[in-house]
């Protein structure tokens, strides 16, 4: 029998509502660090959203950027502490709509940062508003019919935009399954190598919102499985600088 | 050290990297490029980083980020871009972060144009940016002033961690004038809130304050009343016998110097009260003023009055404020004492 052993940077239950992916990713992202022995000098740019429930419970160096920025920021803390282990850690409103521009350019320059950017499809903090991500039909409090892509444009696939960069490492994995979590686990652990090697890494996470989703639990995890997943496939898309078309 | 003859822009620049700079993020905007394209060479040279930012959001975010490491960083930008730094000044003032910006002002609202302007000062001395905060704002008349100024900016944006910005202008910014350089200063990045990692310590957040301190409408408003106290700076030029006082910053200043020089071989009892600082404004300043002056004059590059308004609070209104206003067109300092007789003349 295996000890459960919490990570130290875990100092506090996770805020997060019941059924939320982040207090898996968050778990994960901190068993890497310490696994890693980078707990130390690691330092967080979140900015708004449910990310930033993370200040007060997940006991790294943080900085709460503007809406958006917290790439912009992290690149500022990287470039002039090379040494740190900077990530950013970000939803999908945030780093995909208002923000963007600074995660995209980030990539563009192959800053050596690690964003983890979790796609839950949908705002959370602010009551379940349309994302980027959100799917073809997805009711939000923003497209209450159904979000119409004639109206709204596909869900914005990042994997896509970033993958023809020249960057270190890219992958998209989920919180659907056991299964899934172990590998999220290796692709968390590969962004951070790459940055600390020299490279631009970003990982997105399928995660569920079951409160906004208005589903339960075990239909949010088969909603990513089912339909999810078919319109952002998992796996790793850069590796070493190099692109695996999978 | 001998004295150079440099540019405004490059000779700010150059006076950063000496006050201990090592990080700039920013984005090309005339008339203050030249900023950018210095640094772009020199900060590297002097062991910092230079990026050239894909937006004037990205870079002053860049700035935070490195600020919040503890280096000395800045930005800079000029009208429509000093717009979009807003955002981020109120963020770095809100966390009480140093950090240093300058604003090379051009006329207009809108696109507007390149061309010099004093049109940013509510802008730079009002906040800006949404919230309570203020920045200390230093208005240098000379590229010299520039230079000194924005090593005081760096060492008072870290006594107070509050963001410090220079105001400067298309005039200054791109004029050429002799400058003697300071040493070089190297600055200790590792302050104890500095982030970089908890290292075996507790793990520091940097956000806005409010949410760590105990009554914070106080302590915030005690930080900026001290500052308005203590960091008042000003040049008075002849403004204790003075009928008329001309009130003037930056490059207006210079304007008006020229016309007390006239007025006062013509007889005529001109004075001038310069603000270096707009924000705190000088309100000591015009305890020098002559009791019994007749009236004041604000002379702004500027098509509507702004630091009117502050002369108007600042001399409580004991004699009339009037204002000269320019901006599209610059005054002839001929020009501001003819105004000033005739206003004289209203008086008696």
């Amino acid at each position: 029998m295996t000890e459960k052993r919490i990570p130290e940077l875990l100092v506090e239950p996770n805020k997060f509502c019941p059924g939320c992916g982040h207090g898996i990713i968050n778990r994960v992202l901190a068993e890497v660090l310490e696994e890693m022995e980078l707990a130390d000098r690691a330092v967080g740019s979140l900015a708004v959203g449910c990310a930033c429930l993370m200040m007060d419970t997940f006991g790294t160096d943080w900085i709460q950027a503007p809406h958006g920025r917290a790439a912009a920021v992290a690149v500022g803390v990287k470039r002039v502490r090379p040494e740190c282990c900077v990530f950013t850690y970000q939803g999908d409103g945030d780093s995909m709509s208002i923000g963007f521009s600074e995660t995209m350019y980030a990539a563009i320059r192959n800053e050596n940062i690690t964003a983890i950017l979790v796609n839950n499809g949908i705002f959370g903090m602010t009551g379940g508003q349309m994302a980027p991500t959100s799917l073809p039909g997805q009711r939000t409090t923003t497209s209450p019919k159904g979000r119409d892509p004639e109206l709204t444009g596909r869900p914005l696939n990042m994997i896509n935009q970033m993958k023809q960069l020249s960057i270190g490492y890219l992958a998209r994995g989920s919180v659907a399954s056991a299964k899934d979590i172990n590998k999220l686990k290796k692709y968390i652990r590969s962004a951070i190598e790459t940055q600390m090697n020299g490279g631009y890494s970003m990982v997105e996470v399928l995660s569920p919102c079951p409160t906004n989703w208005k589903m339960n639990m075990e239909s949010s995890l088969a909603h990513i499985e089912n339909t999810v997943k078919s319109i952002f496939p998992v796996g790793e898309f850069v590796k070493n600088g190099e692109r695996i078309d999978a | 050290m001998p004295r150079r003859l440099m540019k405004g822009n490059d000779a700010l620049s150059e006076a950063a990297v000496r006050a201990g700079c090592r990080f700039f993020g920013g984005y090309p905007i005339t008339p203050q490029s030249e900023i950018l394209e210095y640094l772009s060479w020199r900060l590297p040279e002097a062991g910092g980083t230079f990026i050239q930012a894909e937006s004037e959001l990205s870079g002053i975010n860049m700035v935070y980020g490195a600020a919040a490491a503890g280096f000395r960083a800045m930005t800079s930008s000029s009208g429509p871009g000093y717009s979009l730094l807003q955002e981020g000044i109120s963020y770095i003032a809100s966390a009480e972060l140093p950090a240093v910006f300058i604003d090379v002002q051009r006329y207009g609202s809108g696109l507007g144009d390149i061309f010099q302007a004093q049109s940013d000062y509510w802008q730079a001395t009002r906040g800006g940016g949404h919230g309570d905060y203020r920045t200390l704002v230093y208005a240098p008349a000379s590229v010299q002033e520039g230079v000194d100024l924005i090593q005081v900016a760096f060492d008072k944006a870290d006594q107070y961690r509050n963001p410090c910005q220079i105001l400067s202008d298309a005039s200054i910014a791109q004029m050429m004038e002799p400058v003697t350089l300071p040493e070089m200063h190297e600055h200790d990045p590792n302050a104890d809130w500095a982030v970089r990692g908890k290292r075996g310590g507790d793990f520091k957040r940097v956000t806005s304050t409010m949410y760590y301190i105990e009554d914070f409408d106080a302590y915030i408003k005690n930080k900026y009343d001290v500052m308005a106290e203590q960091e008042q700076r000003w040049e008075s030029v002849l403004v204790e016998d003075a009928d008329l006082v001309l009130v003037a910053y930056g490059i207006s200043s210079r304007i008006c110097k020229e016309a007390v020089e006239i007025a006062r071989a013509q007889g005529i009892r001109l004075g001038l009260l310069r603000p270096i600082t707009l924000w705190p404004f000088p309100v000591k300043g015009f305890a020098e003023v002559n009791p019994d002056v007749k009236a004041y004059l604000s002379v702004e590059l500027t098509s509507l009055p702004k630091m009117e308004d502050d002369v108007k609070l600042a001399c409580e209104m004991k004699a009339p404020v009037e204002k000269f206003l320019g901006g599209a067109n610059i005054p002839e300092s001929t020009a501001i004492v003819e105004r000033a007789v005739s206003i004289l003349k209203e008086q008696r």
